[in-house]
């Protein structure tokens, strides 16, 4: 099978060209180094792939749409063939847009492949980190690859939400309107900010445009560059794998780039890409034609954003009322501020959590081998109670349909959210350490004592057990091969004082790794198997006994 | 085949070696080192697949790859053929088919070589893992003292540190630069002035239906029934009737007159039960567009702000903080609805100074 080639190469078109290239740009040396590299191989390696290939859709994708579509918020009378908007008077961008759905071939397919794959952009990017922060592959070296990582999801959201806002139908124009609304709850200057976003007053004739720019320039192109250096860093820290026989930080182990990778993640790009395309043809995204043009004053109701940003408008909606208030005679609009300041913090907690941790830990070697999640506790509680305060956040956008769906009053919806965000969290964290805990030791009652076989034996003094089969060395390996950190005093200084930093740190070390299990050890082990043997030997006593 | 297995065990004979870091060794913090770990018994050996040990699963493998490439060929002609055969028109049935079909043949066309090159991969191309060494991110000991070595040359060359008028000017420089090029964003949008005070409402100016622009008159407006409206004279056509309109919407209704909780200072804004208030919230600024008879209660869909109508449209629910300002009416000598005077208040969304006078 690995010997196919063993022909001489018939094809000299293809040694020419070969040769033309690397006399030119020098591709062996390229090849050579790269041509063999070692690719882990682990489902959840997958995430950040499915991100990427779903923003190579978006740009082709988005190119053929930009080919029809007019950023222009000129007001035109809607001379298309969609019957029931006829003579309506709406604005060239939303008029291009039912031209692209209705009158270009294949247009529609086009709106939802960029639509569909938009949303599995953000999705992925966001699975993708939640990949990275319970296994632990943030740590050094890789901590500014995750920053590198946090921009792109943000920037992921900004090109969702900007291109959101480019139909300029009635959902996204209701969307803008509340973008509107929290500038101007910014002290001082909210309001002319707004006016510098929309030249003038909301709507006005230009946001379109300027949302255009940056969402098939801008945003596009910080993406790429941001994606390049993601991807430039990962090849100089190579991947990281996870622990087990064989496996260590100063090694890597997995598929060659060549052939199997290229065949694998190449062939993986057109699976992304054929899945997004099947959704798109069977299921409608934004149907742009049912909501009509903006116009400030109608809206309907259940009005949802992409889910992307359901987070940031289920914070404004789970403000408490009469936040607002005075200062002389200059309004503070706290029911604005405070989701917007609590959303920040959370951007910026997941931001520096890496630095946070290594500050904690002090460990300052070099982290290749992933981690369980139940073997970092402490720090997978932490994501269950972060995931659980975005997934309250998240909800909170649909209490009107909550309500609505399941018959219950949409005030005590809200209230059980608004309670939620700050209980649940806490629970997360709880529970989720409790279950990493009862794992941990699972795992370890397993690696000592080995098995259960099913077996249960009698013992001629009356006692039934039930004979544990030893793991083999392999499996054994799967379930010691973890880190063990313990928790520090807070010590002196070279000046012989204890400095507030120490003691945060030293409190912070007992929070991560106060209730921690160590890995079973070699001596733990051959006392377990020393004591299965004598019961073995009783056991088989009995059962000669028997006969 | 036979180099991979070489590479298997030279992978062991790493595993096994005791793997520390090769010219640096970093601080370990609260991590324990654990003498009496288990020892790492190197890769599982490999599984041998069917594929590699029958030639007749290897040659399924074989037609089912060339299959599945067949198959996108396929669909990718099946496509082509589906954009001529379902062209559109003014049957909205034909964007449904021309969509589907054009869409199957595109999945088909895609789904065919991922696929097949996925189990060409998994099937057919090795499957052993290989390990190789990493190397410690840092440079190598001496890699650092000439990078250094350069940086000094260049500092030493170009003074640097040395000359720090140069310096500080080029610090001074460097922090200005941006500046004119941000000021030049200050003409993305005018000063917004006290345009957000004022709406299209004036002494007079006749309340009209939404969109139709139909004036309304008082005995149009039967007991519990709701109207959208907006200023009449503000037209569609006009260059800046969306800013207008999204100011002026305004919620017109009428309850029964002994319902009405008013203030003596607004009990002239209302006409015999008639009362209208600013559709757009005071949170954020959504159209409050779904009114309960019942209760009298306004929602606003985006976040649930809820209002009194009867109490002045006071906030009684959700993050909204203020009441939906009223717009004073009473009826002309036609009988016709009008205002008495714009808003007396700027509509909307709060912003910071909308209380300075």
């Amino acid at each position: 099978m690995s010997t196919t080639q063993t022909k001489p190469q018939k094809n000299s078109f293809l040694a020419g060209t070969a040769n033309y290239v690397d006399e030119r740009v020098g591709a062996s040396g390229i090849l050579k180094e790269f041509g063999r590299k070692i690719f882990p191989d682990h489902w959840s390696f997958m995430l950040g792939e499915v991100a990427m290939y779903s923003f190579f859709v978006l740009l082709l994708s988005g190119t053929f749409l930009t080919f029809f579509f007019d950023p222009s918020m000129t007001m035109v009378k809607y001379d298309g063939v969609y019957a029931p908007l006829k003579e309506a008077i709406m604005s060239k961008a939303y008029d291009s847009s039912l031209y692209i759905t209705f009158e270009v071939r294949g247009g529609l397919l086009m709106r939802q492949v960029h639509h569909w794959s938009a949303l599995l952009f953000v999705a992925a990017a966001g699975l993708h980190m939640l990949r990275v922060f319970f296994t632990g592959a943030f740590r050094k070296p890789r901590e500014l690859n995750w920053v590198v990582g946090f921009v792109l999801f943000v920037l992921a959201m900004a090109g969702g939400f900007t291109g959101y806002s480019l139909p300029d139908d009635l959902l996204s124009g209701n969307g803008l309107r509340i973008i509107d609304g929290m500038i101007k709850g910014v002290p001082f200057i909210g309001t002319g900010i707004s006016s510098l976003l929309f030249g003038g007053e909301f709507p006005g004739h230009v946001v379109i445009g300027r949302l255009y720019s940056l969402h098939i320039m801008l945003i596009p192109a910080l993406i790429l560059v941001f994606l390049a250096l993601h991807l430039f860093m990962l090849i100089i820290h190579k991947h990281t794998h996870f622990s087990g026989p064989g496996r260590k930080d100063t090694n890597i182990v997995g598929y060659p780039l060549m052939p199997v990778y290229v065949a694998k993640a190449g062939g993986f790009f057109f699976i992304v890409f054929g899945v997004i395309m099947v959704i798109s043809t069977f299921f409608t995204i934004n149907p742009i034609w049912n909501y009509g043009g903006y116009d400030p004053s109608p809206v309907s109701a259940g009005t949802q954003p992409d889910w992307y940003i359901g987070w940031l408008d289920g914070a404004l909606r789970l403000a408490p009322t009469g936040m607002e208030f005075m200062i002389g005679e200059y309004t503070v609009s706290m029911n604005i501020l405070l989701p917007l300041t609590i959303s920040l913090l959370f951007l910026a907690l997941v931001a520096i959590y890496p630095f946070i941790e290594n500050w904690v830990t002090g460990d300052k070697r070099e982290h290749h081998m992933l981690d369980r999640p139940r073997n970092a506790p402490t720090r997978t509680a932490i994501g269950a109670a972060g995931v659980m305060f975005y997934a309250v956040l998240w909800a909170g956008a649909s209490t009107d349909l909550i309500a609505t769906h399941f018959k219950m009053n949409l005030n005590q919806v809200l209230v059980t959210m608004q309670i939620s965000l700050l209980v649940l969290p806490v629970v997360a964290f709880i529970v989720t350490k409790r279950i990493c805990l009862a794992l941990q030791r699972k795992d370890k009652e397993v690696a000592i004592h080995g098995r259960e076989s099913g077996r249960i034996v009698r013992l001629p003094h009356g006692e039934y057990i039930e004979v544990h089969e030893p793991l083999d060395e392999y499996e054994l390996y799967k379930l010691v091969d973890f880190k063990d950190y313990q928790p520090t005093l807070a010590r002196p200084n070279a000046e012989g004082k204890i400095t507030v930093g120490a003691r945060v740190r030293s409190s912070l070390s007992r929070f991560y790794f106060q209730d921690r299990i160590t890995p079973a050890t070699k001596t733990e082990i051959e006392q377990a198997r020393h004591h299965a043997h004598e019961l073995e030997a009783q056991v088989q006593k009995a059962i000669e006994s028997d006969k | 085949m036979s180099d991979n297995s070489k590479e298997v065990e030279a992978t062991k004979e790493l595993a096994t070696s005791a793997g520390s870091y090769s010219d640096h060794e970093y601080e370990l913090g609260l991590r324990v080192v654990n003498e009496d770990a288990i020892a790492d018994p190197g890769l599982e050996p490999h599984r041998v697949r069917m594929t590699d040990k029958s030639v007749k699963h290897e040659k399924a493998a074989v037609r089912q790859v060339a299959l599945l490439f067949t198959l996108s060929m396929l669909g990718s002609a099946f496509a082509l053929w589906a954009y001529f055969s379902f062209p559109l028109s003014e049957d909205l049935s034909t964007v449904r088919l021309n969509t589907m079909y054009l869409g199957i043949g595109m999945t088909l066309g895609l789904m065919g070589i991922g696929i097949g090159a996925v189990h060409w991969a998994k099937t057919l191309m090795p499957d052993n893992e290989v390990s190789e060494e990493r190397h410690l991110v840092r440079g190598s000991d001496e890699k650092r003292a000439a990078a250094i070595e350069i940086l000094a040359a260049a500092n030493q060359e170009s003074g640097f540190t040395r000359r720090k008028l140069i310096r500080r000017t080029l610090y001074g420089s460097l922090a200005l630069f941006p500046l004119p090029g941000i000021i030049l964003l200050a003409d993305l949008g005018p000063n917004p002035g006290d345009s957000l005070r004022h709406t299209y409402w004036k002494k007079g100016t006749r309340l009209a239906k939404d969109p139709t622009g139909i004036e309304i008159k008082a005995s149009d407006v039967t007991l519990g029934s709701v109207f959208q409206v907006i200023p009449a004279g503000l037209n569609p056509e006009q260059h800046d009737y969306l800013e207008e309109k999204a100011k002026a919407a305004v919620l017109l209704v009428r309850v029964d007159p002994s319902e009405l909780k008013e203030t003596d200072e607004r009990k002239s804004w209302s006409y015999q039960g008639i009362v209208a208030y600013s559709k757009i919230c005071t949170h954020v600024g959504c159209p409050v567009a779904l009114y309960e008879q019942h209760t009298h209660h306004l929602l606003c869909p985006c976040h649930q702000s809820t209002f009194d109508l009867v109490d002045g449209c006071k906030v009684i629910f959700g993050p909204a903080a203020r009441p939906l300002p009223q717009l004073p009416i009473t009826v002309d000598s036609e009988g016709y609805l009008v205002a008495q005077s714009d808003f007396l208040e700027p509509v909307g969304p709060s912003f910071w100074d909308r209380s300075v006078k």
